[in-house]
């Protein structure tokens, strides 16, 4: 590499981590992330630059196609469906790591005479299975989580006994074969045929890792697999010799792994519980009890007799959930919001780390219907005042609002943070049916004295209230 | 010192930078994180352009050609989502 391009690439990282870094606030975050393309767009040129003369067609015709499909994902895709997007591309990002250490073995090293330590070096053999393994399993894991977010894939934990024997058994042949190939493997065709083998085993891996996972622990997934995206970029970095993809890599595995701290946090379970546990996966079928036993005193009302009570309301706390997602209600909320505040009523939203499919999910998709992000309070800033609060609406969240985690100490969820909306004066849950949230738990706020069902899509039910309103107000 | 060597300096530092910057990050930017930090982990466009520069349809230049591909969609599609999202976040007036 020539020194001129070496300094371009370590002037690229110094963007990059100025760019994370002005991510990190409001003000500055668009700005930030202009400066991280910028410092992408250099290294390219500087690498195109460093090629010299070479045949560039497969180049030109991948950053071509490329290009068209990721700038028309952008720019199509809905906001509700972000978590599925950057799942796909924690998948592409560790799957292009992946071929890119593959690439660089069949250049090397198949082929020709000798093991893989003669011919690539001991550090680049290992740097190389590390950058296939994390790479594989991140795009195969990627895959089934946005087949889980999608839909495609049902979204229940799928664990079947000994799934973590079967994990524990690849990862020791995943070992075993590379160890082999660095020991005693010379033969051309056995080279090939165990690295093959590697691969294929690492994807399986990641398949398997994901499955066990449930839909509502998707944000811990998805910044995870975030993480391993880094991680995999870094591991190719090892293999190249290039800091500045060790750099980069390095980065966007921190970071991903400080959000996955965070989700884990957020539901009070630790990492390898997320990871191994395939959790709700006994609770749905152990006895506990049943719909009937479980909501005994379930009141539910209509948009106009909601309408009344929202009408003389002060103090109103929204706290949006997965629900709110899927039936695309974020416009129709901030209507309702405007409505309420126009009438001289407060209106703040109370955002749970772990509402949505993905960190932030619910900031993004109220952002997009124009909500100051001003009126987004997380919990530990808005906990304290949902008893001074006159309402609290709940608009497609389940878990993150059932009193059992503070009040049951024998609950599943006991000890996650939760949002203490039965605090407020009225409660009202806009919800499809009484149908437990994911960790298939019943929620007793259902039955509270202070509670109101509002049964139907959110999107629906919001629309009619927003017109009940408006004949009251006028 | 070896080139892994430094390699594993370069590596352990910048994790430690990583933490430091984005420790403090407020939840309500968590999405637009995410995916600007996935679009610069596909920085490995820079390894993936130097392994598909022959017109030779061999199995090296068509993993790098499908590298190239993954890793444009990554760094195009990424960096582009994560302005149309940052966009939207507006202070009141």
């Amino acid at each position: 590499m020539n020194t001129v391009v070496a300094l371009i690439y370590l002037l690229s990282s110094i963007m990059f981590i100025l760019g994370l870094k002005m991510l990190t606030r409001v003000k500055t975050a668009r700005r930030g992330n202009m400066l991280s393309s910028s410092a992408m767009l250099l290294a390219v040129l500087a690498t195109l630059l460093d090629l010299g003369e070479v045949n560039y067609t497969f180049i030109i015709a991948g950053l071509a196609i490329g290009g068209a499909i990721g700038a028309l994902m952008a720019i199509r895709v809905q906001m509700t469906e972000m978590p599925e997007m950057v799942a796909l591309f924690n998948g592409f990002g560790g799957g292009a790591s992946a071929l890119v250490a593959s690439s660089f073995m069949f250049e090397r090293a198949f082929g020709k005479e000798g093991s893989l330590v003669e011919l690539l070096a001991l550090d680049t053999t290992i740097t190389l299975f590390i950058s296939i393994l994390i790479g594989a399993v991140t795009l195969s894991g990627s895959l089934v989580a946005f087949g889980k977010l999608k839909g495609l894939v049902s979204g229940q934990p799928i664990l079947f006994p000994g799934n973590n024997l079967v994990n524990l058994v690849l990862v020791a042949s995943i070992l075993f074969m590379v160890l082999y190939l660095i020991l005693f493997a010379t033969n051309p065709n056995q080279i090939l045929l165990i690295s093959m083998m590697v691969i294929a085993f690492s994807g399986f891996l990641g398949v398997l890792l994901v499955t066990p996972i449930g839909g509502a622990d998707m944000p811990v997934v998805i910044s995870l697999l975030n993480s391993y995206s880094g991680l995999a970029a870094a591991a190719t970095g090892f293999v190249l010799a290039n800091n500045m993809l060790i750099i980069c890599g390095a980065l966007v595995g921190a970071s991903g792994l400080i959000l996955t701290q965070i989700m884990c946090k957020a539901m009070n379970r630790s990492l390898a519980n997320v990871l191994f546990g395939g959790f709700g996966v006994e609770d749905t079928a152990s006895s506990g009890p049943g719909k009937d036993e479980a909501y005994h005193s379930v009141k539910s009302c209509g948009a106009e007799e909601a309408a009344m009570i929202f009408e003389s309301a002060r103090d109103i706390i929204i706290v949006p959930g997965y629900g709110l997602a899927v039936a695309q209600a974020q416009h129709v909320t901030k209507e309702l919001a405007d409505l309420l505040i126009a009438n001289g009523g407060n209106v703040r939203y109370a955002i749970h780390p772990v509402a949505g499919r993905m960190p932030g999910h619910m900031n993004v998709l109220l952002a997009e219907s124009n909500v100051p992000h001003e009126q987004l309070f997380d919990l530990d800033h808005i906990n304290d005042d949902f008893q001074n609060a006159d309402i609290a609406l709940i608009l497609g969240a389940n878990d993150v609002v059932n009193p059992a985690a503070t009040k049951d100490p024998n609950s599943p969820i006991a000890g996650m943070p939760v949002l203490k909306v039965w605090d407020a004066k009225t409660v009202f849950v806009v919800k499809r049916s009484l149908s437990p949230g994911f960790a298939a738990i019943p929620n007793d706020l259902f039955n509270y004295e202070n509670n109101m069902m509002l049964f139907g899509d959110a999107k629906k039910i919001l629309t009619e209230l927003v017109h009940e309103l408006k004949e009251i107000t006028d | 010192m070896s080139t892994l060597l430094i390699g594993i300096y370069v590596f352990a530092l910048a994790v430690f930078v990583g933490f430091e910057i984005i420790t403090k990050i407020p939840p309500t930017l968590h999405t637009p994180l995410m995916s600007g930090a996935n679009a610069v982990s596909g920085i490995t466009i820079v390894g993936a352009l130097s392994c598909a520069v022959t017109l030779e349809i061999s199995t090296a230049n068509l993993l790098g050609l499908a590298a190239i591909v993954f890793a444009t969609v990554n760094v195009v599609g990424g960096f582009m989502v994560t302005d149309r999202m940052l966009k939207m976040f507006k202070s009141k007036k």
